[in-house]
């Protein structure tokens, strides 16, 4: 599939970091409640190699989420570099992240946010027909990966819309697994997962690591930690003293 | 040659010659030189108040006006009749304001000024065909804005001419415009030929001068001899001319454009020559029509 | 080799840019000192409370409006970019027929409502030189299908649509001849909710098929969301903030967009 010609480039070297960060800092200024900045972290650095999964960890408001988002584009970094397969996310335009979020750099958040009407089918396929793999290619690729997270094979005709917790954040692995990125972020990509299909998104991860993806990921379930993360960075240590 | 006669006055009027005073037939010829030299091309005038009602003809009326001299002959058809209460008014007013010549024969007259249709007989160089126009801009269908059609006119934007045909085939399954069919003049204006009907379109080009005058509209328009003209259409529904089926009733024509006529109040109804002149010419000339046998016969 | 993949597709050169564009009413500001450049294949959303200069903005670089300064410079090929304000009227408006398309927020600024839905779609074949009945009528019948208006619908007036078939109907006017750059004012206002995400689905996939740019003026958050590759906020006549359309909704990181953000449900 499309996915491979691209490995062929970015299948790096294993010490050569796919994710890159150093300096970063964040803080945020809530204009609307009286406009002081609140900071966040400074300092932040971490790298992550080709086939290595890396684990973000630290106590709830620490500052993991605001880091991955910012890797992926989605917050804005008050300073400092944050390379992604050799751009700036940083310091990039709109259409170079468009880019890189098509082709280099996945995500699955932690909730699915949906696109009204639009089957489960395709809202998985679309990041494929993205890179230009064909429809029916596309939809196989799709249809597998539905298949293997064992959502019912009657619901994927009908938009996510009004499908369970679970159900919803099944389509959401199956859709950042659905093209071979060679970088991957992971918000709690196992929470609120019964024991089976857990099994199977740690699989997809392993499978991932295997084919030379970048991970950064982060998970609260620590079994799930210690089976698939090579190393953990603790976002607890870029934290700013108020 | 009479004092009166020399000022362009007719004799033992009080107008002056044709009606219209000098000054404005000097402004209209201005406005028909303008329009020939820009055929299809829509030139404002400033139209007169004439003593007839507008749907007359007052355009047509003030263009003959202009051109007519002393020693014109003219021709009046309404419908290609001669002796429709149109046709006999004016050919009056002209009578008595220009004391001119007057005819019913086509090849006789000098100007022919028209309402919906082109005499059979081909004109000639030297002949004048003078239009009587309700409405000259083809575009008005589709856009009332005055401003826009003239833009679309100096800009060459006529997709909305087509629209309006396919809209008639999309609706009838044929080009249905029958009358005031479009055509575009030499390649570049698209022009409305007056409500002839569109059987005519072909005669369009022809040797005579034709002008086209729209009295209330306030415009005139031209085109000189063997101007070519070609009526839009669409490569897989072509132009076709049409006419009813049949034979002049009368005369036995079977290439004249015929109106259908009722003949008596138990529905009957038979076909002859809209052109009265032509039909009588051939009628003349020996040739008979199915009614015409029979009423001989009988 | 560095980041050679998505780089390299990753076009070069803008279809649209635009420097110092300023447009006043009088004493009134409409819009002031507006730039940005805009890519083939990028959907810029244009966003701002009701009088912030947005349909101005638009108008402007529509070419519907003189600006009173700056330049709006549009690649014409082989022509290169050209400053579309100094263009000659027939030029610009032949630009409007082919490469440009305008979307109304009121359907019948731009549909011909005495004309058929089949004839509306095929003006902009017949401006351009389409002169077999046939062949139009089947590309009517085509767009006609992909905006979802019945076959059967072909021959009707835009006067008997809903509001919802008409908005599709004027967007399938405008993309029939396959424009590059689509300006939309507000394309899904007036519309019930369902019959929004309906048309927004619709766009999406004519923008991503095509290959469409697009700049789309609305004060809906949620239409942007899904159809904006990057935002522009304005505020008075100036843009204030620009960005990745979720970074700009996400972590705005001015008080007037924060405001915005805030003061709609999340989206
Ligand atoms: N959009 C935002 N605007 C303002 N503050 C924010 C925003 N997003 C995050 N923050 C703040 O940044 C800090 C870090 O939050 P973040 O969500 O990154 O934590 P986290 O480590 O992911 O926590 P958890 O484990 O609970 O998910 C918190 O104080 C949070 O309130
Ligand atoms: N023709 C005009 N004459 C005078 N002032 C105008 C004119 N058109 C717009 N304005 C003014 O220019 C400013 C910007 O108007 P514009 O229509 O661009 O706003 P907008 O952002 O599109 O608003 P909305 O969301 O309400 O459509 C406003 O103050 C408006 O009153
Ligand atoms: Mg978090
Ligand atoms: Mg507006
Ligand atoms: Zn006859």
């Amino acid at each position: 599939m499309a996915g491979g010609a691209a490995m062929g480039i970015w299948a790096k070297k294993k010490d050569q970091a796919m994710i890159e960060l150093s300096g970063v800092a964040k803080s945020f200024t809530l204009y609307n409640q009286g406009g002081a900045a609140i900071p966040v972290m400074a300092g932040a650095a971490l790298s992550v190699a080709p086939g290595e999964c890396v684990a973000l960890t630290g106590a709830s408001g620490a500052g993991k989420s605001t880091l991955m988002r910012m890797i992926h584009g989605n917050y804005l970094a008050a300073s400092g570099r944050i390379v992604v397969g050799g751009l700036d996310v940083a310091a990039a335009e709109p259409r170079e992240i468009l880019a890189l979020r098509r082709h280099v750099l996945g995500y699955v958040s932690q909730f699915l946010r949906v696109v009204p009407r639009v089957p489960t089918l395709d809202v998985v396929a679309e990041p494929l027909l993205a890179v230009g793999v064909p429809v029916e290619a596309a939809r196989d690729r799709a249809a597998a990966l539905l298949a293997r997270l064992n959502i019912p094979r009657p619901l994927w005709d009908l938009s996510p819309t009004t499908f369970s917790g679970g159900e919803q954040q099944r389509v959401n692995i199956a859709r950042g697994f659905a093209h071979d990125y060679p970088a991957l972020l992971l918000d709690e990509p196992t929470a609120s997962l019964d024991p089976g299909n857990r099994e199977v998104v740690l699989e997809l991860i392993e499978a991932a690591k295997a084919r030379g993806a970048a991970i950064l990921g982060i998970f609260h379930d620590a079994g799930a930690r210690a089976r698939v993360c090579d190393r953990e960075v603790d976002v607890s240590a870029f934290a700013v003293a108020p | 040659m009479t004092q009166a006669e020399i000022r362009g006055e007719a004799p033992g009027a009080d107008y002056t010659f044709a009606y219209l005073d000098e000054q404005t037939k000097r402004m209209i010829r201005r406005a028909l030189l303008k329009a020939l030299a820009v055929p299809g091309y829509q030139v404002p005038f400033a139209s007169r108040e004439m003593p007839m009602p507008y749907g007359w003809g007052t355009g047509g009326v003030q263009v003959s006006a202009a051109v007519l001299t002393p020693e014109d002959t003219l021709k009046v058809i309404d419908q290609g009749a001669d002796d429709t209460t149109n046709a006999v008014s004016i050919r009056k007013f002209f009578q008595k304001t220009a004391g001119i010549a007057v005819t019913e024969h086509t090849g006789e007259a000098t100007v022919i000024q028209t309402r919906h249709r082109i005499p059979e007989a081909p004109l000639t160089e030297g002949q004048i065909l003078v239009y009587q126009v309700p409405i000259p801009e083809p575009l008005r269908f589709l856009e009332p804005r005055e401003t826009e059609t003239r833009r679309m006119h100096a800009l060459e934007e006529y997709g909305l001419m087509h629209v309006k045909l396919y809209e008639d085939i999309a609706r009838h399954g044929e080009i249905a415009t029958a009358y005031a069919y479009p055509v575009k003049i030499e390649g570049r204006y698209v022009m409305d030929p007056s409500p002839i009907p569109k059987f005519d379109n072909p005669k369009l080009r022809m040797a005579a001068i034709q002008l086209f005058g729209a009295g209330r509209e306030q415009r005139i328009y031209a085109l000189p001899p063997y101007t070519e003209v070609v009526s839009l259409d669409f490569e897989d529904h072509p132009f076709v001319p049409g006419k009813a089926e049949g034979a002049c009733a009368l005369c036995g024509s079977e290439t004249s454009y015929l109106d259908e006529v009722i003949v008596d109040d138990r529905g009957g109804r038979m076909f002859v020559c809209s052109d009265t002149d032509y039909c009588a010419g051939r009628r003349a000339a020996g040739y008979r029509g199915e009614m015409a046998a029979e009423e001989g016969g009988a | 080799m560095r980041a050679g993949a998505f780089r390299a597709e990753a076009p070069v050169a803008p279809i649209l840019s635009v420097r110092g564009l300023t447009k006043r009413y009088g004493g009134r500001v409409g819009c002031e000192d507006v730039g940005f450049d805009l890519y083939p294949g990028e959907v810029m959303g244009i966003v701002g409370e009701s009088g912030s200069g947005k349909s101005t903005l638009l108008n402007c670089l529509a070419g519907h409006l003189r600006p009173d300064a700056g330049e709006v410079l549009f690649d014409l090929g082989k022509d290169g970019m050209r400053d579309t304000l100094a263009l000659s009227e027939p030029e610009r408006r032949r630009l409007a027929r082919t490469d440009w398309a305008f979307v109304h927020q009121n359907p019948r600024d731009g549909l011909r409502m005495t004309v058929s839905a089949g004839g509306n779609v095929g003006e902009r074949l017949m401006a351009v030189g389409a002169r077999n009945y046939g062949a139009i009528r089947a590309s009517a019948l085509d767009w006609l299908g992909r905006v979802e208006i019945a076959a059967d619908r072909i021959d009707d007036r835009p006067a008997a649509f809903s509001g919802g078939m008409q908005q599709r109907l004027q967007i399938a006017r405008n993309l029939v001849t396959g424009p590059r750059l689509v300006f939309m004012d507000e394309p899904t206002g007036g519309l019930d909710v369902s019959v929004q995400a309906r048309l927004l689905d619709l766009l999406r996939g004519l923008v991503r098929d095509m290959g469409l740019s697009a700049v789309i003026v609305t004060h809906d958050l949620a239409v942007v969301r899904l159809l904006a590759h990057r935002l522009m906020v304005m505020k008075g006549g100036r843009v204030v903030e620009t960005g990745l359309t979720d970074q700009v909704l996400d972590d705005p990181q001015h008080g007037y967009t924060q405001l915005l953000v805030s003061s709609v449900l999340q989206v």
